[in-house]
Order: structure tokens, then sequence, then C-alpha cells
């Protein structure tokens, strides 16, 4: 899509070269507010979850993760917080002794002499900018987090890679055959793309607790692997491979399978990276599901764990968000290197 | 043994059929040419015996063999599509060996193949390329290049011709026809186009709606057009249609009117044909002497002159079907001048304009003697 | 790039594993025929269909009649429309304080009102951006992708996002203090809460919905827009006479899909008002469905699976306007 074939492109080239009309104005000004709309909950929600347990809760908050400076200063018990001070036009680090009213107790910290008394209003405290990694830490060591993240990792790896080959194989069937019943199976599968999760959650837990799945991996991986979405993908993109190359391989003695994995498979790699990128996304970011099949804190994925932890540790944000952070990395990366493919993959399909 | 028989061979594709009782037998070594207008069943025909498509009623026979149950490779038969449908993600030399690794051939009997069929078609230097890195014409050669490795029994040539530009299909008809030559192994080859078909073939086999009209060498379709079929669809330009009258059967030739009171001699067979009987009269181009007072009145239209050729167009007097007459070397008559034509001796063709079938010929056919010159 | 020789000795792995996958299906090639190898290749996707979605779906029905807490179609009595019954027994259906199942029709209410306000609100944004980023913009790739951000978000991780940043001690609160606002619980307040749903629903969605009507914004011929300047449109008339016109079988189609997957709204609600909350203020009916069947130890399936069925027809209605005015486009 190139930029300067924009159909309304007339409406600039009107005016005369440097003017920005009204339009202009409205236009970057809603751009801009949605930009900083979607990225101030995200970065805020970061920034955040380096913030140590004691900082977390401060209001008004800071924007970066800082903590205030303390020190000791000999003849006082508990360490003193450090303040800047302007004493005489000299600016200095003070310790703040005690607080009254409008003015503070402020005392040299290297050379504790007798209190001075100064405007609160004048004084601004000493902060570090610091990084609590053991928000990061302690989850993935003390809490369950570990395991939740090889689960998350597990379930997306193996049900991406069961999802190229099912319907990569079905696609095959359907775009290079002719056969009896071809046309009604490609309906059959393509009408299911009609019935969501949410209308038979309660008979396909059924179903899963009847195979044996229930609270297992394999239960959230197996019943996600055959995809509508996935075969409709793969066989409008194997269509467009030449019949005359299968004839070729079938000339050149290759078994039919043989000519799926060393002529077609190949030849459909860009939609089998669509697919794939996709069935990463869906199953990292799948909730309902493996909230209805799992029950075993041990077999959480990231999500549920993220959800029930949430729920347990209602306070401790520091912690929800740095988990939070956990799960989003992987996607934003994702989206940052394969951001084209991703929106025309969707742009193309309509599904996402 | 790359001989091949069809026996009543017939494909229907639901209610509509498109071969129809096929039986056709070609000797091992020939090259054969299928030809006819684009939906007469060539490809199909071909992509029959190349077991691509099924039949639906008949026999093959390969070698002997019966192949009708048997896949493409186990007929041993090797297959240049007009495509070329070379695998795009692989290598030259990897399109060629993956035929052979599919039969589990040994790594180094692979490799001796390959270097000799790249040697063969010069196409060595590009063995390590994928096919979008070459021109079409070595495309092509690396295409024949993988049929060559799996040494068939039979070559199949699906309009292997049709994406290369005129001189390029020039160049490689003949390296293809040298290739036969050297390699002495069955070929069929399709195409719409026949001067390859002539140039080609050993045999050629005319089908016109999933039917054979005709089989034979070049010069005897050439010359002995077995219908106005076959009459009409060989030769450039197409050969000229008259309506004429037998007036008399001898015991060598007919003689037919064809109107301006001149007769001609046509040597038919005298049991064929009766006298008043209607029939059209098949002339080439090639085949009239211009004179200057006796033949048949022609009107000028225009001429095509090509320096060594020159066809000129123009009808007969009073009439309006198009003759195309051919004179060699220079000549530019005037529009709208008249000419006196005479077809040549022997030269002339009858056809029953009912059953569009030729009357059977007297005379040894001259094209035996020409058959290998 | 991997060396070659990695890639050779990857390759031949795949060869040596594949050789062992082939070697079954080539056998039942030789024996069954080439003719009947779709239907193998067929079989994994056909037979997780079967049991996963079609099965399902066959049961599905069969279990809104039927009562009790048992989990097999064996283990449950026959009750014939009691649980439809239930659903729909109500004095009046606006105060859902006067039906028998009082819960689902407050969450019936609460999806409706959803639905209306998120489905204009995101309708209005996502076209308003795509109309914008149809003009000739410096940088559309970026705010395309920007915009489209949020979509591959989990609801979970959204849910809590947001839950953070409108918290008492969240960044909302600390600007509205700049401001001299006295802060807010936003999400232990009925009106705020439910204003805040929709807020995040439509933050989360609108890429999608963007790019989709950017899709059929670029696929309006470009020569309409030059004849209109040709004819000394005004931008507004031509916004009003062409694009929209234009654009109207794609906004159709967003709107029914919008209103399709709103109906459905679950994931980030539930985490970012603990469960629909506060009360019940913004439960919705899959909430309701996935309590009923799942939540505590209710285990009611025939209640569930009964405003499944409900609610499935509903969708199914809107699928198949979908499928016709998708139809209708395309001749």
């Amino acid at each position: 899509m190139s930029q300067g074939l924009s159909p309304i492109a007339f409406l600039t080239r009107t005016r005369r070269p440097g003017r920005i009309g009204v339009t202009d104005i409205l236009s970057w000004a809603w751009l801009i507010l949605g930009t900083l709309a979607v990225l101030i909950p995200v970065v805020w929600a970061g920034l955040s979850s380096f913030k140590p347990a004691a900082e977390i809760t401060r209001f008004p908050p800071t924007l970066l993760p800082r903590v205030a400076v303390q020190q000791t200063v000999p003849g006082f018990d508990a360490p003193l917080s450090l303040w800047t001070v302007d004493v005489d036009g000299q600016r200095r680090e003070m310790a703040m002794v005690r607080r009254i009213g409008l003015k503070a107790q402020m005392v040299d910290p290297s050379n504790p002499g007798p209190p001075v008394s100064v405007d609160v209003k004048t004084i601004s405290p000493v902060q570090r900018l610091t990084i609590a990694t053991e928000n990061y830490t302690d989850p993935l060591t003390r809490f369950d987090f570990l395991t939740f993240l090889q689960n998350s990792v597990f379930v997306t790896f193996v049900a991406t890679l069961l999802t190229l080959v099912v319907n990569a194989l079905a696609a095959f069937a359907l775009s290079k055959y002719r056969f009896r019943g071809e046309k009604a199976i490609f309906v059959l599968i393509i009408s299911t793309l009609m019935i969501p999760l949410t209308v038979v959650m309660v008979p396909a837990y059924l179903v899963v607790v009847g195979v044996g799945l229930v609270d297992s991996l394999w239960g959230i991986i197996i019943p996600t692997v055959a995809s509508p979405t996935g075969v409709f993908l793969l066989r409008q993109y194997m269509l467009t491979i030449p019949d005359e190359l299968i004839e070729a391989a079938r000339v050149d003695a290759a078994s039919e399978f043989r000519i799926f994995w060393r002529i077609v498979l190949p030849l459909t790699a860009p939609a089998l990276a669509v697919l794939a990128i996709f069935s990463v996304l869906w199953r990292w970011n799948d909730f309902l599901w493996p909230l209805i099949v799992l029950s075993s804190r041990e077999n959480f994925t990231l999500q549920v764990g993220l959800n029930a932890f949430q729920g347990e540790f209602s306070v401790q944000w520091n912690y929800i968000l740095a988990m939070t952070f956990l799960s989003l990395a992987p996607v934003t990366v994702v989206f940052l290197f394969l951001q084209k493919y991703i929106t025309t993959g969707i742009a193309g399909t309509g599904m996402k | 043994m790359g001989n091949l028989k069809l026996t009543s061979v017939t494909k229907s594709f639901g209610a509509l059929t498109v071969l129809h009782d096929i039986d056709l037998t070609i000797d091992n070594g020939k090259f054969v040419v299928f030809v006819g207008p684009s939906g007469c069943g060539k490809s199909t025909l071909l992509r029959i015996i190349a077991g691509l498509e099924d039949i639906s009623a008949g026999g093959i026979e390969i070698g002997g063999r019966d192949v009708v149950q048997l896949s493409p490779a186990e007929r041993k038969i090797a297959m240049v599509f007009q495509s070329y449908a070379l695998y795009p993600h692989m290598s030259v030399r990897k399109n060629l060996a993956f035929g052979l690794e599919n039969l589990k051939f040994k790594r180094s009997e692979i490799d001796t193949r390959i270097a000799e069929a790249a040697r063969m078609l010069a196409i060595e230097p590009y063995l390590e390329r994928k096919p979008r890195q070459l021109s079409g014409g070595q495309r092509q050669r690396v295409a024949i290049g993988r049929a060559i490795v799996r040494n068939p029994d039979i070559f199949l040539f699906d309009e292997p011709l049709s994406n290369l530009d005129a001189a390029l299909r020039v160049q490689t008809r003949a390296e293809i026809t040298r290739l036969h030559r050297q390699l002495r192994t069955t070929m069929i080859y399709v195409t719409h186009d026949q001067v390859e078909a002539m140039t080609m073939a050993d045999e050629i086999v005319v089908l016109n709606g999933g039917r054979i009209e005709q089989v034979g060498t070049p010069l005897e379709l050439f010359d002995n057009p077995r219908n106005l079929f076959v009459a009409g669809f060989l030769g450039s330009p197409r050969m000229n249609m008259l309506k004429g009258k037998v007036t008399a059967v001898g015991e060598a030739a007919a003689v037919i009117d064809v109107g301006y009171g001149v007769p001609l001699k046509a040597r038919i067979d005298p049991a064929a044909a009766k006298v008043g009987q209607a029939v059209l009269v098949g002339i080439r181009p090639a085949h009239f002497a211009i004179g200057d007072s006796e033949g048949l009145p022609f009107v000028v239209q225009y001429h095509e002159s090509l320096g060594t050729e020159t066809y000129v167009y123009g009808t007969l007097e009073g009439r309006d079907e198009q003759i195309i007459v051919h004179q060699a070397g220079h000549f530019a008559p005037e529009r709208g001048a008249l000419l006196r034509i005479m077809p040549l001796p022997g030269r002339v063709h009858v056809f029953d304009p009912d059953s569009g079938l030729a009357l059977p010929r007297t005379i040894e056919q001259r094209s035996a003697a020409h058959e290998h010159a | 790039m991997s060396t070659p020789k990695a890639t050779d000795l990857g390759g031949r792995a795949l060869d040596f594993v594949m050789g062992i996958v082939e070697a079954p299906i080539n056998g039942f090639e030789r024996l069954m025929g080439r003719k009947r190898m779709p239907y193998l290749f067929l079989a994994p996707n056909l037979i997780l269909f079967g049991i996963f979605t079609f099965l399902p779906i066959a049961i599905a029905v069969g279990y809104a009649f039927t009562g009790g807490t048992g989990l097999f179609v064996s283990e449950r009595p026959f009750v014939g429309f009691d649980n439809f019954r239930q659903l729909l027994q109500c004095e009046d259906y606006f105060r859902p304080g006067s039906c028998r199942e009082s819960l689902f029709w407050t969450a019936v209410w609460n999806t409706l009102w959803f639905v209306g306000f998120n489905v204009t609100a995101t309708l209005l944004v996502a076209l308003v951006t795509a109309l914008i980023l149809n003009r000739a913009m410096a940088a559309r790739g970026f705010f395309r992708a920007m915009f489209f951000y949020p979509v591959l978000l989990s609801p979970v991780v959204i849910g809590l996002i947001w839950k953070w940043f409108l918290d008492r001690n969240g960044l909302l609160n600390a600007f509205l203090q700049m401001l001299g606002v006295p802060p807010e619980i936003f999400l232990l307040e009925v009106g705020w809460s439910r204003f805040f749903v929709v807020v995040v629903s439509v933050w989360f969605h609108m890429g999608f919905y963007t790019l989709i009507l950017l899709a059929g914004l670029q696929a309006i011929p470009k020569d309409l827009y030059e004849a209109a300047a040709i004819d000394a449109a005004s931008p507004r008339r031509t916004l009003l006479r062409i694009t929209l016109p234009l654009l109207g079988p794609n906004l159709l189609v967003v709107l029914i899909l919008l209103m399709i997957r709103s109906v459905q709204i679950f994931d980030e609600a539930w985490v970012l008002t603990n469960g629909g909350g506060p009360g019940t203020a913004n439960s919705f009916i899959v909430q309701y469905i996935y309590q009923m069947a799942f939540g505590s130890d209710l285990r009611l399936f025939g209640l569930a699976s009964a405003a499944s069925v409900l609610m499935g027809l509903v969708l199914l209605a809107l699928t198949l306007i979908q499928l016709r005015l998708g139809r209708k486009m395309e001749s």
C-alpha cells in the first residue's frame, strides 16, 4: 500500500503547499490522542511493574520507579530520609528529623548538628531510580509462575505445530484433489466458523471429560487444533499452486504424501507463517477455554494463572503487573517484528 | 520398450465425452506428434498415456504391458509440461534429482545421470540456480533434463514450446529433434502448431472433436489428406476450396468442372466417382501455375510479398470465396488485375461435400518417394 | 541465516523423520490407491471437528432438556422445557428482580446495554480512524500498527492493565487530582464501571475494525474521487455521497460482526470487574452460563445449556444476516 496513492490525495493537492487545513489539525490531534490512549495504560503498567511494593501504592504516584533515599545518621536510631534543601541560597542534601506543620527539622547527615527548621514547600525528597527486579523473580521462583509460563509455552508450541500439520493436510486434500463429497466437507468445515465456543462450552466440556482430557494441557491443545480459519486460509493459498507441479511430481514417482511435504508444504510457507503467527497469538492469549478445562494449579497457563493470582493477591500489584508484562512481552515482540504480516493477514482474511 | 498401443480408449467427464474410441499404435523409437485445434482432446490423450487421467473404457499397453492400473511412475514415462512445472523452491540439480530420489536410486547414480543430462543440454552452469533465476529457454531445457535423467521408455511433451518466443521456439524445436535422434526413444509430442508437427514428426496424429482424423507421415497427410478437416488443418495458408461437378470419369483421372469452362483433371479412382456427382475441389496455394490465357479467372485483391515468395489474395471472377495463390520470388500484381491460374497436374484434391472424405486416388503416392528425403 | 552445513543437517534430520512418518502413509496409498488419499489427509481434521465441534453441538440441544447436576446424559433426568421455563418465566421482563431467574435477566439487560453502547462507540471510533488513515498520511503504517496492537493482547492482560490504570492509586486518579477532582474508585461504582467496560472494549477491539474498514476504503476506485474533484464536490459531500455509500456494505458487515462479538463479552470484563462487579452491574450472558455450569459448585448444566441455546439462536440469526450481506456484496 503506497501512501502516495491515497484516494483523497487530491484534497491536499488542491491546497497551496505549506498551508495546513483544519481537517489536518483535527486528524493529527485524533491520531496522537489515540496513540496516547493506547500507550498510556500499557506504559503506565509497565513502569509500575518495576516499582517496589512500598512505592507502588504511593499516591500521587511517581512516573518512574523510584524510591526515597534513606540514610543512617549518627545520633538517630531509625534511618532518616534525604531531602534537597535550599539553605542560604545553596542547594544541599539534608536528612529530615521530623516534620511539624509547614516546617521541617533538618540535619546535615554527615555532620549532624542542631536541626535547622525549613519551610516544607521549599524541600523535595531525594530519590534514586531503582528497578525492583524481585517483582519478576519472586513470582517465578516463589510462586508458580515458572510452571504457568512453561505450560503456556508448551501449549502454544505444540498446538501451533499440530494446527499447521492437521490443517495443511486437510487444505491439501481440499485444494488438490477431486473426490466425492469434496464440496460438502469444505462447507461443513467452514460452517463451524459460525459456532462460537461460548455457545458450545458446556457440551464441549462434557466431551473433554468423556475423552479423559479434563484438567490436562492436552485438553486445551487438541480441541483447538482443527481450525476452520486455518483450513480456509491454507486452501486458498494452495489453490494458487499450479496443478502441473503436482502432476510433475507424480510423474517423478513421488507418493501423494511426499508431494505434500516436499512440494506443497514448502510452497505454502507464506500462508503457513501467517497461520503460525495467529495460532501462537490465539493459544498464548486463550482464557475462557483453559479456565473451564484446567482445575489444578500445576496445569494453569499464564492467563489462567494470572487471573487466579490477581484474585488471591489483589493488593500485590507489583507482582501482578510484573507477570502481566511477562505475558505481554512475547506478543509485543512478535508484533514488532511481524507487524506487516499480521495486519495484511487480517485485512486479507477478516479473521482474528 | 517404448511401443504404445491404445485400444478403444474412451474418456468422459460426466456426460461429456472428450475422447471417442481411440485406437492407436506407436512403434518404439518414433517421434509422434498429436496435433489438432484446442479442445480436440490431444492433451487429455497425452495425460491418459501418462497416467495422470483415468480412462473411462479401453486399454493402454506400453511395451506390451497393460498399464491402465499403473501410476505414472510405474509406466516408465517422463513428461515435459507446458508450464515446465519446475519445482520453484528447488535448485536445478534438486529438480533433476527429485524423481530419482523417489525411485530410491543410489546417490552416485543420481549424480552421474544429472551430469550426463546437464552436459547433453548445456545446463551445467545453472545446476545450483533456482528456476526463477533462469530464462524461458533455460527452464525449458531443465524440464527436458528432468525427463531425460529418468531414462524413460516414452517421453511425453505437452505443448512445450508455447511459452517461448518465436526465435527460441525454432531453436528448441531443432534441439528436441536432435535429442530424439540421439536417444532413439519414443517421443509423443502434443501441439496445436502445424509447423511443429510437420517439421518434427515421424508420424502425425490429427485429432478433432475427440476422434482421430488421420495418422501418417507429415507428407502423407500433406499430399493425401483423408478428409476436409485434415486438408484444411495442415498446410499454411490453408487449402483453397472450389465447388465443382464430376463431368467425366476415366481410367486414370476424372474430369471436374468448376465453371469458367476450365475442366480440371483429378487422379481419382474411377470406382469412387460418378458422373454428375457434386464435389469439393481442394488446391493448395502453392499448387497453382499462373498463365496468360489459360486457366481460371482470378481477380487480385491484394498481395503479401515476403521477398522470396509472394501470396496473392483474390477471388475467382464473380465469386466471393477467397482464393490464395502462392508464387515464388517477388511478384506484384495490380489490385483488380485479372490473372489466369491453373492447378498443377496431380495436385488436385477431391472431396465428397457431404461426408467430407477425400475420394481415393489412383496413382502411386508421390510422398512415398520423399518420405526419407 | 544458518550455515549451509546446519541446514543440510536439519534437512537430513527432517528427511529421516519424514521417512518414518511416510512409510505407513505410503503403504496406505499402495493398498487403497491414490484416489482415496484425500480422505486420509482429511481424516485428522474431520475426526477432531467431529469430536470437539459437531458432537458438542449435537448434545448441546439435548442437554438443555435435562436437569440435575450429573455430567453425562445418562445420569441426567429429562425435564422437558423446564429449563427454558425457568429462564423465561417473568412478571415484567424490564425488571429482572421480578423474574424467576433474575440473574439471567440481569445478565441479558446488561448485555443488551453493553452491546448498544459498545457497537455504537466502536463503530464510530473505528470509522473516524479509518477515514483519517485513508487520507494521505505520512505515518499511516505506524498509526495503523499502533491502534492494532491492543487487538493482539490477551483479555486477561488488558483487564489487569486497565484495572491498575483505574485503581484508587492509579494514573487516572493522579491526573484528576492534578485537576483538583477528588479520587474515585471507578470500578466499585456502578455507572463508572459500566462506562469503563465499554471504554476498555473499544480500546481493545477498535484496531481490528479500523483495519477492515480501511481495507474497504482503499478498495474504492480512485477515479471516483478524481471525478468528484473535477465536479468540484466539497470534501463533506464527497464523504457523504461517495465514501460512505460505497463503504456501506462493509459497514454493515462490520456492524453485524461487532454485534456477534459484543453479545459474547466475557474475558476482559470478567477480569476487569472481578467477575461482574460491583454486585451484578457487569454480569453478562456468557458469565451467567459459565457460572451456572462451572462457577462454584452449582453445576447446573441444563440451565446453562438452555441459556447457551437461546444465545446461540440470537447469534445464528445475526450470522445468517451477515452471510446474506456478504453474498450480496460479492454479487
